[in-house]
């Protein structure tokens, strides 16, 4: 009895030991990370936040309370940054979305080229933002670029129609060159998802004489509903924290029209040098995005739930 | 038999192809044509959608019209191969880490990291430009590659857990029992097997090191000399007039070396990168 308890025993201890050098084990591998995120990200995170209750710029710090953020509640012209900045959100999302749909479907026909098509595609996902606008800087050219060109040929405009002169064009333009940037990447993992779909689903759909339509709208979508879910939430929160597209193809003009949250940050912060005010700034854009965030995951598990995904 | 299509379907397919990648390749076409052509010619308005004097003269001239262009492209891919190192040392243990070890607030260390994906640097520019400054680093390529670094930690551990929880853990155990240290296992066994993942992962961050130079850039270096190319492009919009035809060339040039290994990796690289999409 004795003996038995004491073999059963010695297992049991050298789980514990190796349990617990696990954990230390685990712990110093993500250390390092951690505090360097920590160091990067969340402290500078911290320091803004302080930073939002002071009047703070190149001379100095001063505690004034909530005064910033009351500044910006009474200010309609950041109201309206906020509703610009959810519209451009909502509007490029969801233009991002069914342009991923369509180029996945599109993409995933058996046809002969398709491989090289797949490639081709890829371009804008790859090279730098920055670099991209300024090939679109140069399409929305009005004297010289080949969009005015075209409208002039077609009779749509008489003279050179510049783009990004104009509050609703530049708006408009600004939104297509973040479609052009983030519908790649949502094509693709709209693709590879499609490709994981069992074809047992469709066979036996179309045996059952399901045509194309009734199989996308039935097999496909259900099936890829948690990757558009979250690719949705992916491109929201990029799109809301776009800053280079806008900087260099308006700077956020003519009249602010294209000034979202985080290019009206960067102005009044690192432009004006009102650390405070942009601080402000910077915790309102955290926030907002944190209750999108949060309201977004909740459907999403609702989603999920529906969808039976794993 | 289901995929055949009938001819109608096939134009109809083609042709939404082809509108779909007009979208894509017209800004990139249009680079190409623009630097092409002599300056004069693309001042011509209305547009014209053919010269007869294409020539490669701009290729030549945009040395000299920005004599720190060189420089600008090797700051890129200077910057940015040190931003992917450094990235690697701190993902590879921790992805292993979280692939493959159960310890104490590990899913909410991970849903950390991943929120930190939620901002972007321009929410933090402030106080990161007061760290920095404290740090003496404001101006130099470290001010660049440090924040570089921090904005990719949290990819790079996403892409290489999935990888590595890929690879059977039955050989790892097998070192083990063998008496292995823990350690010795993730050098000697682990990280030879997931070479792979390693390529496709250090590529997709040199790649998003490579895209992200811009805004810390502009914000947080002054000097010249150590610009990376999307910040030095706009040496070409002069006071008096935009030299367009050498600054698409310049522009080109530049995305010539991330093109060039995603071409030879694109296989690898996108299965790589949309794994999370694709569930077993």
């Amino acid at each position: 009895m004795a003996e038995l308890s004491a073999q059963a025993s010695q297992p049991a201890a050298n789980t514990r030991k190796r349990a617990m050098s696990e954990n230390l084990f685990g712990w110093m591998l993500v250390a390092p990370a951690m505090i360097f995120i920590a160091v990067i990200v969340a402290w500078p995170l911290t320091e803004t936040i302080r930073l939002s209750f002071m009047d703070a710029g190149l001379g100095g710090e001063e505690f004034i309370g909530l005064e910033n953020y009351q500044d910006l509640a009474d200010s309609r012209k950041f109201h309206q940054t906020v509703i610009r900045t959810f519209y451009w959100m909502f509007l490029s999302v969801g233009i991002k979305l069914i342009m991923g749909l369509i180029g996945a479907t599109l993409l995933n026909a058996a046809i002969p080229g398709r491989a090289l098509f797949r490639v081709l595609v890829m371009p804008p996902w790859v090279i730098p933002v920055a670099i991209g606008c300024i090939g679109w800087l140069w399409l929305y050219n009005g004297y010289f670029g080949v969009l005015s060109g075209v409208m002039m040929k077609l009779g749509i405009t008489d003279g050179p129609f510049e783009f990004l002169a104009y509050k609703s064009s530049a708006f408009y333009s600004a939104v297509v060159t973040d479609v052009w940037v983030g519908t790649p990447m949502v094509t693709l993992f709209f693709l590879a998802a499609m490709q994981g779909v069992s074809r047992d689903l469709y066979e036996a759909a179309w045996v059952d004489g399901a045509g194309r339509w009734y199989r996308f709208r039935r097999i496909t979508i259900p099936q890829i509903m948690p990757v558009i879910v979250s690719m949705a939430l992916l491109s929201a929160i990029f799109t809301f924290n776009s800053f280079e597209i806008i900087w260099i193809l308006t700077e956020g003009g003519p009249r602010s029209a294209t000034t979202t949250l985080i290019i009206d940050t960067y102005k009044v912060a690192i432009g004006n040098y009102k650390f405070g005010e942009g601080a402000a700034r910077a915790v309102v854009i955290v926030v907002l995005l944190a209750v999108f965030s949060l309201i977004y995951l909740f459907l999403l598990n609702k989603i999920n739930k529906r969808y039976g995904a794993k | 038999m289901m995929d055949r299509y009938t001819k109608l379907q096939l134009v109809g397919i083609y042709a939404a192809l082809a509108v779909f990648l007009t979208f894509i390749l017209l800004p990139f076409f249009e680079m190409f044509m623009a630097s092409l052509r002599p300056l004069e010619h693309l001042f011509r308005s209305p547009y014209q959608f053919w010269s007869d004097d294409f020539s490669l003269q701009a290729y030549k001239d945009m040395w000299v019209t920005v004599p720190l262009l060189g420089r600008y492209i090797f700051n890129s891919i200077f910057i940015a191969t040190s931003v992917t190192v450094i990235t690697m040392v701190f993902v590879v243990p921790a992805a292993y880490a979280y692939a493959r070890l159960e310890f104490p607030f590990k899913n909410m260390s991970l849903a950390i990291f991943l929120g930190v994906n939620m901002f972007t640097g321009a929410v933090l520019l402030i106080p990161l430009y007061r760290v920095l400054r404290t740090m003496g680093l404001l101006n130099t390529y470290w001010a660049m590659i440090v924040p570089g670094v921090a904005f990719l930690i949290p990819t790079g551990i996403w892409l290489l857990r999935s990888y590595l929880e890929k690879i059977p853990r039955e050989l790892e155990e097998a070192a083990f029992v063998d008496g292995a240290s823990r350690m010795y296992t993730l050098r000697r066994v682990v990280l030879p097997l997931a070479v792979p993942g390693l390529i496709v992962v250090s590529v997709a961050v040199f790649i998003g090191a490579y895209a992200q130079q811009f805004l810390f850039a502009i914000t947080f270096n002054q000097t010249r000399e150590l610009q990376p190319l999307p910040a030095g492009l706009f040496e070409f919009i002069g006071y008096q007039s935009v030299t367009w035809n050498e600054m698409m060339a310049a522009a080109l040039v530049g995305v010539l070396p991330v093109m060039l290994i995603f071409l030879f990796l694109q296989k690898y690289l996108v299965a790589g990168l949309t794994a999370g999409a694709v569930k077993e």
